[in-house]
């Protein structure tokens, strides 16, 4: 391909040179934090405390802390299990999906959905650790020589499908994120005066120094993890989704699940990268490298999602009633209309209408009203999970076992020390970590300006995409 | 045992690359170009052949995914077989999930630790840096003096009419 810059419009803005977008995203981490920073960081970290102190309660005491009951005997935990790993989908999707397709925009927020990916996954991993009960004896989750026969673990159950995909997801998103990271180490290693901040970048660093020999095969490298990680996050929701799609109770015995699932997750953690960039650019001074057009990109995938979670939607309330099954015809006009009805509706308006505003150029280029609608589907998507868990389990074959569920305290506290920790460690990353892709933000520099961008540019080459 | 280089540092990805081929020509052996950054087109330019790294992850992918497929048959219909539900002791299609989850665990963890050997990456390695730049805004090409034949000044001059904003001979350890 050779010179499309007539055509394309720059990623980044303000005509940049290459010192000055390391400069730019090391910025942050090269100054002391403001207050806003500290206050945000003092609510984060009371959350946590909040969160810490109920799990240790609830861990001392038993689980029967919840509101279960014995007809709803998921709810609380699994709704958060599920959203928090739909919430880390999309930082996937934009390091690895969109990197095979070639969507160049992906460099200025790559790092900071990988990030969120990793946070997300960590408290997602909380919650069907609590559910044992005993969550020190959660490595019997693993295959492992034991004095007990050996007894080894039923490996057709799904449930231990899922420890394998969310620990597989864990290790490779963090392996992904790392490797990504190794040329910013050294960028800001070999910023530092000696001392120990160069020490530890000097270390995290593996000693890189860009020689091009490593450059290629570090492509290389990216570019075989892109691919594993881009079956992989389609495997893990698909896995989530048979937790469920396995059992026989109405309302969850549907094939529709693994890409209703998918494409959920992909629209929940869409919503929340935007939440988190939205803050993030203003805040840290990155308007040049996250542009409008990236919200503007962002808000089309959040759409397009929308469009496929709708669709499942009513897919799935045609086919129940289509089904001739009256136990599936009764779950879902119990979810429109029975006593949760509420939080069905809920979901469809944050969901299926909020994001309809997104298809107005006005709406996607006014950040605050973008900010507002990633909340309500933030909202909205973890209501979706609660609607599923909840809604098909609280009446189900036999009307004498009926039942209601309302969360604990506890839970409520759970779910609310769960975003503690993922703002607490968000914050630290943004503080300690450089949150551009410098290296890949780098390489874009010159997209879209034919005269380069700030560089001089003295023949014009093949230069490739 | 020490060598001799003669490094040229530029300052823009066209220049190192168009100074990069016209070396590569005169038949000058190039030791290695260091870059900021992934500069696409580079490794046709220095004459890399293509990484052999997706061997790796090829093999060792599919090593993982035979090794627990074998493993939860070993595991569910020999070593203590446990009847779940009355399903068949070699439920193969209920294996997959994991087979597969291991298989991308095995060839990603697999193909990085061949990247970080191959490239000679490890905690605690002091990297040697061609010019302090070379990770934030320089380019640095490194040619070896590899015989008599070669002459500075004439090369200093080829790397100057591409750009070069400073070049430098220096003298290097060979044993790495």
């Amino acid at each position: 391909m050779g010179e499309a810059g007539t055509v394309r419009l720059p990623l980044i803005q303000g005509g940049k040179t290459l010192a000055q977008v390391t400069l730019d995203v090391l910025a942050p981490m090269e100054r002391r934090p403001g207050l806003l920073w500290w206050i945000a960081f003092a609510g984060a970290l009371g959350l946590l405390a909040l969160g810490a102190a109920a799990v240790s309660y609830q861990v001392a005491t038993g689980i029967g802390t919840w509101g279960l009951n014995n007809t709803v005997g998921w709810a609380f935990d699994i709704t958060n299990f599920v959203f928090w790993i739909g919430i880390g989908h999309a930082g996937t999707l934009i390091s690895a999906i969109l990197f095979l397709f070639r969507q160049r925009w992906r460099t200025s927020v790559n790092r900071s959905a990988e990030a969120m990916t990793l946070f997300a996954v960590m408290c997602a991993g909380i919650f069907p650790l609590i559910h044992m009960g005993r969550p020190w004896m959660g490595f019997w989750v693993f295959p492992y020589p034991n004095d007990r026969g050996p007894l080894w673990m039923n490996f057709r159950s799904p449930l231990a499908w899922d420890a394998f995909a969310i620990s597989t997801y864990f290790i490779i998103s963090a392996t992904f994120w790392y490797i990504g990271l190794i040329p910013d180490l050294a960028t800001i290693r070999d910023r530092s005066r000696a001392g120990p901040r160069r020490a530890v970048f000097s270390l995290l660093s593996l000693g890189w120094d860009g020689s091009y020999r490593t450059w290629q095969r570090y492509e290389t490298v990216y570019t075989l993890l892109a691919g594993l990680a881009t079956p992989l996050v389609v495997s893990v929701h698909t896995i989530v989704s048979w937790d469920f799609a396995t059992s026989v109770i109405p309302g969850w015995h549907a094939t529709i699940f693994p890409p209703y699932f998918v494409a959920g997750a992909i629209f929940s953690g869409m919503a929340m990268v935007l939440t988190l960039m939205i803050i993030a650019r203003k805040a840290m001074n990155l308007e040049h490298y996250i542009t409008h057009r990236h919200v503007d990109v962002m808000c089309k995938l959040i759409l397009l999602t929308s469009g496929i979670v709708s669709l499942a939607y009513g897919t799935e309330f045609f086919m129940a009633q289509y089904s001739g099954n009256s136990y599936e015809q009764f779950v879902f006009l119990n979810r429109a209309m029975g006593p949760m009805a509420w939080s069905y509706w809920t979901m469809v308006s944050c969901n299926v209408l909020a994001p309809q505003f997104l298809w107005f150029k006005r709406v996607r280029s006014s950040l605050p009203a973008v900010f507002v609608i990633t909340i309500f589907i933030n909202i909205g998507m973890w209501f979706e999970r609660f609607v599923i868990i909840v809604t098909s389990l609280h009446r189900d074959y036999l009307p004498s076992s009926w039942a209601s569920y309302t969360p604990s305290p506890i839970e409520v506290a759970t779910l609310l020390g769960s975003f503690g920790l993922f703002f607490t460690l968000f914050l630290l990353f943004c503080r300690l970590l450089p949150v551009i892709a410098i290296a890949e933000v780098k390489g874009v520099l010159q997209h879209g300006h034919p005269s380069g961008g700030g560089q001089p540019r003295h023949e014009e080459g093949s230069h490739q995409e | 045992m020490t060598r001799r280089v003669m490094v040229g540092i530029f300052a823009d990805e066209q220049q190192v690359m168009q100074a990069t081929r016209a070396v590569r020509k005169q038949g000058l052996r190039i030791m290695d170009v260091y870059a900021p950054y992934a500069v696409h087109g580079l490794d046709e330019a220095m004459g890399l052949p293509p990484s052999r790294l997706p061997w790796v992850c090829f093999a060792l992918g599919l090593s993982g995914a035979a090794l627990k497929v074998w493993f939860e048959y070993w595991t569910t219909s020999v070593d203590w077989p446990v009847n779940v539900g009355g399903k068949p002791w070699d439920s193969l299609p209920a294996f997959v999930p994991i087979t597969f989850e291991v298989m991308v665990l095995f060839a990603g963890l697999s193909t990085v630790f061949a990247f970080l050997l191959v490239s000679r990456l490890y905690p605690g390695k002091t990297a040697v840096i061609a010019d302090r730049g070379t990770t934030n805004d320089r380019f640095a090409l490194v040619i070896e003096e590899a015989d008599a034949a070669f002459d500075p000044q004439t090369i200093k001059r080829l790397l100057e009419t591409y750009g070069a904003v400073e070049v430098f001979e220096r003298a290097e350890e060979t044993a790495v």
